[in-house]
């Protein structure tokens, strides 16, 4: 529970962050809530920590024409707390509700979970259901990476070395309807399953899962089997076995790989039901 | 002596609450010794490893780092004893293997402590930890009691065959509970694993070792249940040094459950090392660590058989037990599943024969101990899971069968004792009033009709009970001492009175949650009518207490609290001495009421401080009394004391994904007369949390190269507020006739009475929808319970 030495630097802007990572073995430090517990059991032992955490030009939520910007910094308590998400992206509210408890989410953001790509993170499903892009800086100057291509798999993403999450962009989907239907694992209460659904107005249906594979996913087949159709005990049901099939599904002591993709339908249903 | 009670009864707020709420508590960790330096373990990665080389030369060498012991540098210093002896059946004495502080040779399971490093900071030990080079050989491992008794299965010690610590049988002769069976009309069975679990006290265990050379004198700070008994065991049997020469001192303490009784080797180690480099020394215990390494409770593999005859009368009870020790003996390992399992196999039913038959196990995992109701949660999940179970089966009402087989009310007064098939005798009982009770509380004629309703909305819903008993009030020591303990276990209470009339109370208890501070000064208070502020309970210190066998299996108030209460008996028989001479009266005219010494039928009297200041200021005094008011009291209690209770569950379970919900939780707990109904109420809360943890949520789980592998928080799933209903609580008091307070003790029924009663509303609710399942193992995770419905 003691990690290795290593030294801080507390940066004034994305910039000179961006420098300090290029001088080796440094990492980002937001809310620390992945990093710090790894580096107490010296799994992870970087030799220097980039504190990122107070950097007013990452935080907050503001919206911009026919989209929602959220700062990487911006923590999962602000997003869930903000009136605006509240009223106009209600599924990005309802995710950040269902992080861990409310000491972790006052401090873990919403760029640090995205960029840690833990295979369980409820954030990954939200923003690809949603569908999302994710704003990055580096050495090379900005990029935005769709949320669809932006996880690779287990703790991977499409991030360089040297690039910082800076902002989320939401689009504003008018007449969307969205939903995230979570099973935690009771302990540490990241999903065994969650199931983030988004109706769109025109009846397509994105269907993201996190937790039950190495990376959080879009479902396509499952979309297919909903979208453009009304939703009823009869479509909720195609599209629920059409789920997860095919897909590489995790296994641990606490869910077997059978139960995971049973469960993965049974909320899939239950975010359909949801959006119906 | 008091006709009035200003405070006992009543739930007066807890005095030690300021200085914890407010964080200022003073923990082992939180003290700092001039010249203190830190330590840090090497310990094993692997179950079962020999060692067949170890290089310290580059940790030696990083910065801080001061000393670095190793196994060959304390192979001449004593294991840490365990302290009861269980014998074989044929008498042979059981297996005791050395518990070195440091291993040598072979690594005998994950965490064995390698090499202990000594460094001026913690952060420098810690960094050479990864400097010093351990070459292992690895070898096969076994972590399941019943799979390590099997022919060929890795022995955790060589001279152990078939790792079998002890076997031991308790109860009737086996041909006639055999017979008894055989004529049944019905034999319920039952094949389980009451699963091994953490302690997770919240703060970690914490050591400071520190000698004095100029005195030739050891203080150990030390993160404990019992100063003392650590003090006895660690001069006597491990480090050779005498008492007189060491003071052991437990400051505040944050949780135990258990996990804090016993002597660990860390305690020695410090301690000894502390001579060695001249400096005192800290080692705080990492979660991860705690996790590894605090005593476990619970595992044991058992099969039970219950045998009833046609109208429901149980005939006979068989358990057959393995149960897992760990890789050494902790202190009290070998009693909890004999001597604290086997005897309260009776419950609370007459039944006629009784043999229970226990196999102690060596397997390469933690050692197991008492943790929270030791041995008295797994006798209860055996009774309890059968009478539920048997009811199903026999399709009879649950209750029912129980208000069948209950003993029938006495208190053990003008009714004498219950006399049990298993070597105890109970004290005073009345099973039929808490039942009665929690089904008034339950509704339990509407819930039948609510199940069925819901059923037809397809929720599942199911109700569970557990009537149980325990044995606690640890103990008459001749007793304990004829069953293999290798102490007495009495307590010791000092009343100190102060010239001014003020108290200091020093108990060889010790409070680590339990709030006696609280508890023994109303008390205290009440007995000599002076205000509670007036009362200061001091505790913790050899140095300051007498002695003291300290705080576990619920005792405190039954054993403490009478040794208290037998020197303010003294205290009160000595000041009638003092009124009757100043007021020139006889000693047979003074009684002592509300804080006064009166001359009876008179107003004549002298309050408790003029008294007091006399015996301290003795100018007009008795001629043969000593001046002076303070007694110090050994009580040894005549008998345990047996609490008992009726917790009742309601669950929902999500027919979908196998979630269970608790919806309600009733418990009825008798634990005699109640000091403050308060801190009674939350032991008992705190209880039921941890035994539905038990029941739904917690569980080691070694793989098959023995490794914890839910040994963190992230994994390891303790309850939550949010997890619970609000919990429905109710007393009935049926008091103890043989201590003076009529008390019973309170801390661990919680725990003991309600895993069943969660585990048989699952099972409940799976029959009502028809699946007549037996047994879901604990923790009843939603895919175990997703698979019994599927």
């Amino acid at each position: 529970m003691i990690p290795s030495s290593f030294s801080y630097q507390k940066v004034n802007s994305v910039a000179e962050a961006i420098k300090a990572l290029s001088s080796g073995e440094a990492k980002i430090l937001a809310g620390g809530h992945s990093l710090i517990p790894t580096m107490k059991l010296r799994l992870n032992s970087p030799s220097k920590l980039v504190d990122i955490g107070a950097l007013a030009e990452l935080r907050g939520i503001k919206e911009s024409g026919a989209e929602i910007i959220i700062g990487a910094a911006t923590t999962h308590q602000e997003i869930a707390t903000n009136k605006i998400i509240q009223s106009k992206l209600p599924l990005f509210a309802q995710g950040g509700n269902s992080i861990g408890d409310v000491q972790v989410r006052n401090k873990g953001t919403i760029g640090g979970s995205l960029a840690h790509a833990d295979p369980a993170a409820d954030w990954a499903a939200i923003v690809l259901a949603s569908d999302a892009t994710i704003e990055v800086q580096g050495g090379k100057g900005t990029r935005k990476i769709k949320a669809t291509g932006f996880f690779n798999g287990m703790f991977s993403t499409a991030l360089q070395d040297d690039e910082i999450i800076t902002a989320v962009h939401v689009p504003l989907a008018v007449g969307s309807k969205g939903s995230y239907a979570k099973f935690p694992q009771p302990a540490s209460r990241f999903a065994i399953v969650g199931c983030a659904v988004m109706k769109m107005a025109d009846g397509k249906v994105n269907i993201a899962f996190t937790g039950i594979s190495n990376c959080a996913f879009r479902d396509q087949a499952a979309e297919k089997a909903i979208s453009g159709k009304k939703i009823d005990a009869s479509t909720i049901e195609s599209a629920s076995k059409a789920a997860v099939e095919g897909v590489n599904i995790l296994s641990d002591h606490y869910a077997s790989e059978k139960y995971r993709k049973h469960l993965a339908k049974v909320y899939l249903k239950r975010a359909l039901l949801a959006v119906s | 002596m008091s006709a009035t009670t200003s405070y006992i009864g009543k739930s007066v707020k807890r005095v030690e609450d300021k200085r914890f709420i407010t964080g200022k508590g003073k923990y082992t960790d939180d003290i700092i010794l001039a010249g203190m330096v830190h330590g840090a373990f090497v310990r094993s990665p692997h179950a079962n490893a020999k060692i067949k080389k170890i290089d310290i030369s580059k940790a030696k060498a990083m910065p801080g780092v001061i000393a670095i012991f190793t196994g060959a540098d304390v192979a001449a210093i004593n294991g840490v004893p365990c302290g009861w002896q269980v014998n074989f059946k044929n008498g042979d004495t059981m297996k005791e293997p050395k518990h070195p502080l440091l291993v040598a040779d072979r690594t005998k399971h994950v965490g064995d402590p390698v090499a202990f490093i000594i460094a001026e900071s913690r952060e420098e030990a810690k960094d050479a930890i990864e400097m010093v080079s351990v070459d292992y050989e690895k070898l096969s491992c076994v972590t399941n009691p019943a799979e390590a008794v099997k022919p060929g299965a890795p022995l955790v010690h060589d001279d152990v065959p078939n790792n079998i610590c002890f076997d031991w049988e308790l109860g009737n002769p086996k041909s006639e509970v055999e017979e008894a069976l055989s004529k049944a009309s019905h034999v319920t069975t039952l094949d389980f694993v009451n699963q091994r679990l953490v302690p997770n006290a919240m703060e970690p265990r914490s050591y400071i070792g520190s000698y004095d050379e100029t005195s030739d004198k050891y203080t150990l700070y030390t993160s404990t249940q019992n100063p003392h008994l650590i003090r006895l065991l660690m001069c006597a049997f491990v480090l050779g040094i005498p008492e007189h020469k060491v003071r052991v001192v437990g400051p505040d303490v944050g949780g135990g459950f258990g996990s804090k009784i016993y002597h660990y080797t860390e305690e020695a180690l410090v301690t000894w090392c502390s001579k060695e480099i001249g400096r005192p020394i800290k080692w705080t215990s990492e979660r991860a660590e705690s996790f590894l390494l605090d005593a476990h409770g619970r595992d044991h593999v058992t099969k039970a058989e219950m045998g009833f005859d046609k109208d429901g009368k149980i005939l006979a009870l068989r358990v057959k037990t393995f149960a897992n020790l760990g890789a050494y003996l902790s202190t009290f390992s070998t009693c909890v599943p004999t001597y604290l399992h086997g005897t309260l196999l009776q419950g609370l039913y007459t039944t006629p024969k009784i043999n229970v038959d226990v196999t102690g196990v060596f397997t390469h995992t933690n050692a197991v101990d008492a943790y929270r109701g030791a041995g008295r949660p797994e006798a209860t999940y055996i009774l309890e899971r059968l009478l539920d179970l048997s009811a199903l089966e026999m399709n009879v009402d649950p209750t029912e069968l129980r208000f069948k087989n209950f003993i029938p009310p006495f208190d053990g007064v003008k009714q004498p004792g219950y006399q049990t098939q298993v070597a105890l005798q109970y004290d005073s009982g009345n099973y039929h009033g808490v039942l009665e009770k929690g089904l008034e509380i339950l509704d339990y004629k509407n819930f039948r009709k609510q199940q069925k309703e819901s059923a037809k909305n397809g929720k599942l819903l199911g109700v569970g009970f557990s009537t149980y008993i325990e044995a606690c009030g640890i103990a008459p020591s001749a007793v304990v001492g004829s069953l293999g303990a290798r102490a007495g276990l009495y307590e010791v209470g000092q009343v100190r009175v102060q010239p001014t009339g003020k108290v200091s109370v020093f108990t060889g208890s010790h409070s680590h949650g339990q709030g006696h501070e609280t508890t023994f000064a109303q008390v205290v208070a009440d007995k000599l009518g002076i205000p509670m502020e007036d009362v200061d309970i001091i505790h913790g210190d050899s140095d300051t207490v007498a002695f003291g066998m300290g705080t576990y299996g619920s005792r405190s108030l039954a054993v403490g609290g009478s040794a208290i209460v037998k020197s303010i008996e003294k205290i009160v028989e000595k000041g009638k001495k003092i009124a009757a001479h100043k007021l020139e009266a006889s000693e047979q005219d003074i009684e002592f009421v509300d804080g006064k010494f009166t001359i009876k039928g008179t107003s004549k009297s002298l309050n408790f401080a003029e008294i007091a200041l006399t015996a301290y200021v003795p100018h007009v005094y008795p001629a043969d009394l000593e001046p002076g008011l303070d007694f110090s009291s050994f009580y040894d209690p005549k008998n345990f004391t047996y609490p008992f209770g009726c917790h009742i569950a309601v669950v929902e379970i999500d027919r979908e994904t196998g979630k269970v919900d608790l919806k309600r939780f009733i418990a009825v707990d008798d634990v005699g007369n109640v000091i403050n109904p308060m801190i009674v109420e939350g032991q008992i809360h705190g209880g039921v949390a941890q035994g539905m943890g038990q029941a739904l949520l917690e569980g080691v789980e070694y793989d098959e190269d023995g490794q914890i592998s839910n040994g963190s928080y992230m994994d390891y799933c303790m309850p939550r507020a949010d997890d619970f209903p609000m919990f429905e609580t109710a007393s009935q008091v049926t008091p103890c006739p043989h201590n003076p307070l009529g008390v019973k003790g309170a801390g661990e029924a919680g725990c003991i009475g309600s895993t069943p009663a969660v585990v048989n509303a699952v099972i409940d609710a799976l029959w009502s929808s028809g699946k007549k399942v037996k047994d879901i193992r604990m923790p009843l995770t939603p895919e175990r319970v997703w698979k019994a419905m599927n």
